[in-house]
């Protein structure tokens, strides 16, 4: 079981504040953050992918290759990398040269992107996210796979004896987790290919995640990869945490309260009692995250979402000194030894 | 309500009624009422020719529901109270939708309540559709904004819809025209429903699944 964090790199105006941070102090803050988890005991971070305003995330392998460069043994991660909107051939390339830069300590997560103007500036259509999704994917473990790639296909150009360079790390691509918050196709493409699923899970309700993990499982079987309960599930967790349940409360609540995502709507304690959302003490999120297996089954990855919505960054840094004990505190609830 | 014959075959039919009324009493909720309990009846004898029905009315009232809706729109999901609704008229064999004329069109609380379903959840349904207001210039409200409303949710809406402004609920209204247009649309409501076949209830998850085909569909197409 692997536990982390994951970012989308959002620039939000402290609510509390009114600051802002520039995108050079965002981007710096990301690095900080994740050398931060890895200081505290997480075995990954990663980190988004958009083209829009008011995210700085557009260039996910540059980040990674820098907070790369900077820490030792936190793996490397995206949520995510923009299936649909990138070209194959470049994700082949940057990620392979990623893995031999860090010694294959990554791996990635494809999403489709709902932002629907963000496909044309890429030449797409977000009516084809699912066919593009299907397509390029096919042909992103073709190019990890084999050289002298002949290929024809509806969303690029055609390919003619190509072969993508670098070779993935001793032959071995990397990991690939498929995330989606709705779309079934997507939890079947994980399935038939016997790759990882990651559930977004926050800001929905529990039941529809149980839903897509059971149906990812079913069909993980059915494509013969193994039993159903030894599917590769990731899950998504968003806390806040004090030493104190009213504390983490009020402290959290003008955040929620103005949040990009789900603000100005439901109440945090409704949110709270409706999503994964929590915010309390450690000992709450331990108990809460511990739940999460009464419908998903045993999974392998648990990120947390800690940086979004305008908190700064000494926020940021203190939750993940609570995150580290919280994660310690799981491992030794699920009898597992920190990964090395 | 329940009629049983010798047979003792009974077929349960569901009649979901939405109304969007903010007062208290309120005259839309007052035509739900007379609609409803017309549909009922029409439902039951249309029955009694092709076996025994028994009708489950589920009132839907808007306003209690109203930040509910909000939060919907906001997040993407619906909860408690708002779950059931929904899910009450989305499975429904009949829904009777009836809205206070707001700015010339059907109310906002009433267009949001059927912004929020999923796509298709309406689509082969029976809808009987009323309105209210306080003069009878209204009343193509039903024609020019209802209807087009269901038509492009897919469902089925029935020829008469029921129109009630204020001077229908005095002399010669309930009693006279209003009771009988009432009766009528109830009457072809209840045609609908005898005539369409029971529909599996599906939610959008479900027919996603549904329509997938395999992978090697997928990857093909």
């Amino acid at each position: 079981m692997e536990f982390g964090i994951f970012t989308v790199g959002d620039v939000t105006t402290d609510p509390t504040t009114g600051h802002t941070v520039t995108e050079h102090e965002r981007i710096k803050n990301t690095v900080a953050i994740a050398k931060k988890a890895e200081e505290v005991g997480l075995d990954v971070v990663a980190v988004g992918q958009h083209h829009n305003p008011p995210f700085v995330a557009s260039s996910p392998t540059t980040t990674m290759a820098y907070i790369g460069a900077q820490t030792e043994r936190i793996k490397l991660s995206t949520s995510t990398t923009l299936i649909t909107t990138t070209d194959p051939v470049r994700i082949a390339e940057d990620y392979a040269t990623l893995q031999h830069l860090l010694d294959g300590r990554m791996d990635l997560m494809l999403g489709r992107g709902n932002t629907g103007p963000v496909y044309p500036w890429f030449g797409k259509d977000i009516r084809d996210g699912i066919p593009l999704a299907i397509e390029n994917y096919a042909l992103l473990r073709r190019l990890w796979r084999e050289e002298n790639v002949d290929w024809e296909g509806k969303y690029r150009t055609p390919l003619q004896g190509f072969t993508s360079t670098p070779r993935p790390l001793d032959g071995q691509p990397p990991f690939v987790w498929h995330g989606s918050i709705r779309s079934p196709e997507i939890a079947e493409q994980a399935a038939y290919y016997g790759d990882g699923f990651f559930s977004n899970h926050i800001f929905w309700p529990a039941s529809h995640t149980a839903r897509m993990v059971e149906f990812y499982r079913q069909r993980f079987e059915h494509y013969g990869h193994g039993k159903a309960e030894d599917a590769i599930v990731g899950l998504g967790g968003q806390v806040y945490m004090a030493r104190t349940s009213q504390d983490a409360v009020r402290e959290f609540r003008p955040y929620f309260d103005n949040a990009p995502v789900y603000g100005h709507g439901p109440s945090l304690e409704e949110f709270t009692e409706q999503t994964p959302l929590t915010v309390g003490t450690p000992q709450q999120v331990v108990e809460r995250t511990l739940s999460f297996r009464e419908y998903a089954g045993d999974y392998q990855r648990q990120l947390f979402l800690v940086d979004h919505a305008g908190l700064p960054l000494t926020t940021v840094l203190n939750q993940l000194d609570l995150l580290g004990e919280v994660v310690a505190d799981l491992r030794k609830e699920l009898g597992e030894e920190a990964a090395a | 309500m329940r009629l049983v014959d010798a047979s003792g075959r009974t077929a349960v039919r569901r009649l979901a009624v939405v109304t969007a009324g903010l007062s208290e009493p309120s005259s839309t909720r007052l035509l739900a009422d007379l609609l409803a309990e017309a549909s009922v009846q029409a439902l039951v004898s249309t029955g009694s020719t092709d076996g025994n029905v028994e009708v489950e009315l589920e009132m839907i009232e808007l306003r209690p529901l109203a930040h509910a809706l909000t939060d919907h729109l906001l997040t993407g999901f619906a909860t408690g109270d708002l779950a059931r609704a929904i899910d009450a008229v989305t499975s429904a064999d009949a829904v009777i939708a009836v809205t206070p004329v707001f700015s010339a069109s059907y109310s906002g609380l009433f267009k949001t309540f059927f912004d929020v379903l999923e796509q298709d959840a309406l689509a082969g349904t029976p809808v009987l559709v009323g309105a209210t207001a306080g003069t009878a210039r209204h009343s193509l409200v039903l024609e020019h904004a209802l209807r087009p409303l269901f038509s492009y949710l897919h469902a089925v809406v029935v020829p008469t819809g029921v129109f009630a402004a204020s001077e229908d609920w005095g002399t010669g209204g309930a009693d006279g025209a209003l009771r009988r247009r009432v009766e009528r649309a109830a009457g072809e409501l209840a045609a609908l429903v005898s005539a369409s076949p029971r529909r599996e209830h599906l939610d959008q998850f479900d027919r996603d699944i549904a329509t997938m085909g395999s992978f090697e569909d997928l990857l093909g197409s």
